[in-house]
């Protein structure tokens, strides 16, 4: 399968994808000890819809996702994170083929790669991408963006290798029922 | 949980303008707002928005919720800005004025206040022009726009999807929410992170699981009916442009253009009123 592929299962992916995620944008679990900081299972099934449809449908369901449920939630659209959501889809999508989540490969090699992946794609993201776009869109002050994009980075990768990671790992074991079967002799 | 915006019904001439006509001012609007921070465009930006909000008839109630939580998250925003970088306005308009020692470094400065009033002025221009393209539009009519605009409508056709499911999806979410409720499960304050944390799993699981077979029944179901087929197609829920849509768009692109001219003639996007 192309990484670059675009019929109609994307389509379909893009669009059940994006209204997963603005669903789950309400969907919060609150710390309770730090006030408004919450786990986001959003990041996780970004992380895996990109992991299992590719850089396309990951980097659409990442930007139209946090676009939208931007402009639901606040009435406005803080455009420097919706771009940092939509590279780290991309970014994770873009190694799709490694992963084997749907053949029933998600394996210790391809959990560790996983992870590495995301967790690089995360800081990407969100210590790179966002502070950069922040200061150049909305001229914020330094510290205070690399301060907010270094707690993205750490829950974000946390909340993707635990909530992400069984994601994936469950539905390959899902998978692999129905394309285990060899060849008899 | 949370109740978001909606479109809604009514006939002014805003709910009659097309949806790419309003697409477009809502961009064009809301990067003008990005770049400018000049107080004088800004403060234009702010009263023409209040105008065409005040003609689209949309009431407060329906807006009163999303307005508390943006009041909230601009607070905390200008709090958050102060205490990280109490001097940012003094860096940027290049003088300083005290007005009130408070503790340690951070001294009140006229620079700053005016600074962090420009960063609330800004989200008070942006947010009129969003509230009023989501409360307006149709969802099914905004689709059919983007196409118009030129975007391949396979996106168009996903942004629809979208639109279309989550209703379905916050349904299932409550469904199997309140199943596992029924098992036992628990999510509430009263119980430790971790279990927390577990019974999100309870949910989220099943919850993706079957979008995941939803995605192979539509896609199946599209196939079927040739979905993808040709390089075009039509929108039953598209409308045509009318003179009011051309006066909108052209009266956008003149009013950017010309704030833009404004707020970078003297070669900077603040507006310094301390020099």
């Amino acid at each position: 399968m192309s990484k670059m592929k675009f019929g109609i299962r994307e389509v379909v992916a893009i669009g059940i994808g994006t209204a997963l995620f603005i669903v789950l944008s309400y969907v919060s679990i609150p710390f309770g000890v730090i006030p408004n900081t919450s786990i986001q299972t959003r990041m996780a099934l970004l992380a895996f819809f990109s992991a299992i449809y590719g850089p396309i449908v990951g980097g659409s369901v990442g930007f139209l996702g946090h676009a939208i449920a931007d402009a639901f939630q606040y009435g406005g659209v803080w455009w420097s994170w919706v771009v940092s959501d939509a590279i780290f889809g991309i970014i994770v999508g873009l190694f799709v083929s490694k992963f084997l989540i749907e053949q029933g490969g998600f394996k210790k090699k391809q959990i560790l790669l996983f992870n590495v992946i995301q967790v690089i794609s995360n800081a990407i993201a969100w210590v790179v991408v966002a502070p950069i776009l922040d200061i150049l869109i909305y001229a914020e002050p330094a510290n205070k963006v690399f301060v907010q994009g270094a707690t993205s980075l750490i829950s974000n990768s946390i909340t993707v290798g635990v909530i992400g990671t069984l994601l994936a790992y469950a539905y390959s074991k899902v998978k692999a029922g129905s394309s285990s079967l060899s060849k008899e002799d | 949980m949370a109740k978001f915006l909606t479109y809604s019904h009514d006939d002014t001439w805003i709910h009659r303008l097309c949806g790419a006509t309003k697409l477009i001012f809502f961009i064009l609007w809301s990067v003008l707002g990005m770049i400018t921070y000049d107080t004088r465009v800004l403060l234009a930006m702010l009263i023409i928005s209040m105008i065409a909000f005040y003609m689209s008839k949309i009431k407060y109630k329906q807006v009163s919720m999303v307005f508390k939580v943006i009041c909230l998250f601009l607070i905390i925003n200008i709090l958050a800005i102060f205490i990280f970088s109490p001097y940012e306005g003094t860096k940027i308009y290049g003088t300083r004025h005290d007005l009130l020692h408070l503790f340690g470094k951070y001294t009140l400065t006229k620079e700053q206040i005016f600074y962090e009033c420009n960063v609330a002025l800004k989200y008070f221009t942006v947010i009129p022009a969003a509230l009023l393209f989501i409360v307006t539009t149709n969802p099914s009519e905004f689709a059919a726009s983007l196409n118009r605009l030129g975007v391949n409508y396979k996106i168009g056709y996903s942004i629809s999807l979208a639109f279309r499911y989550i209703p379905d999806i916050q349904r299932d979410f409550n469904e199997i929410k309140q199943s596992q409720e029924a098992r036992g499960i628990d999510m509430s304050k009263d119980v430790s992170l971790p279990t927390r944390v577990k019974s999100m799993g309870a949910i989220l699981f099943p919850l993706i699981f079957s979008s995941m077979e939803r995605i192979d029944v539509i896609s199946n179901a599209m196939e079927l009916r040739g979905f993808g087929k040709s390089k075009k197609r039509t929108w039953y829920t598209a409308r045509p442009f009318t003179r009011m849509d051309y006066m909108v768009i052209i009266f956008t692109v003149v009013f950017s253009i010309i704030s833009l001219v404004f707020t970078f003639y003297d070669g900077s996007r603040f507006y310094n009123p301390f020099m």
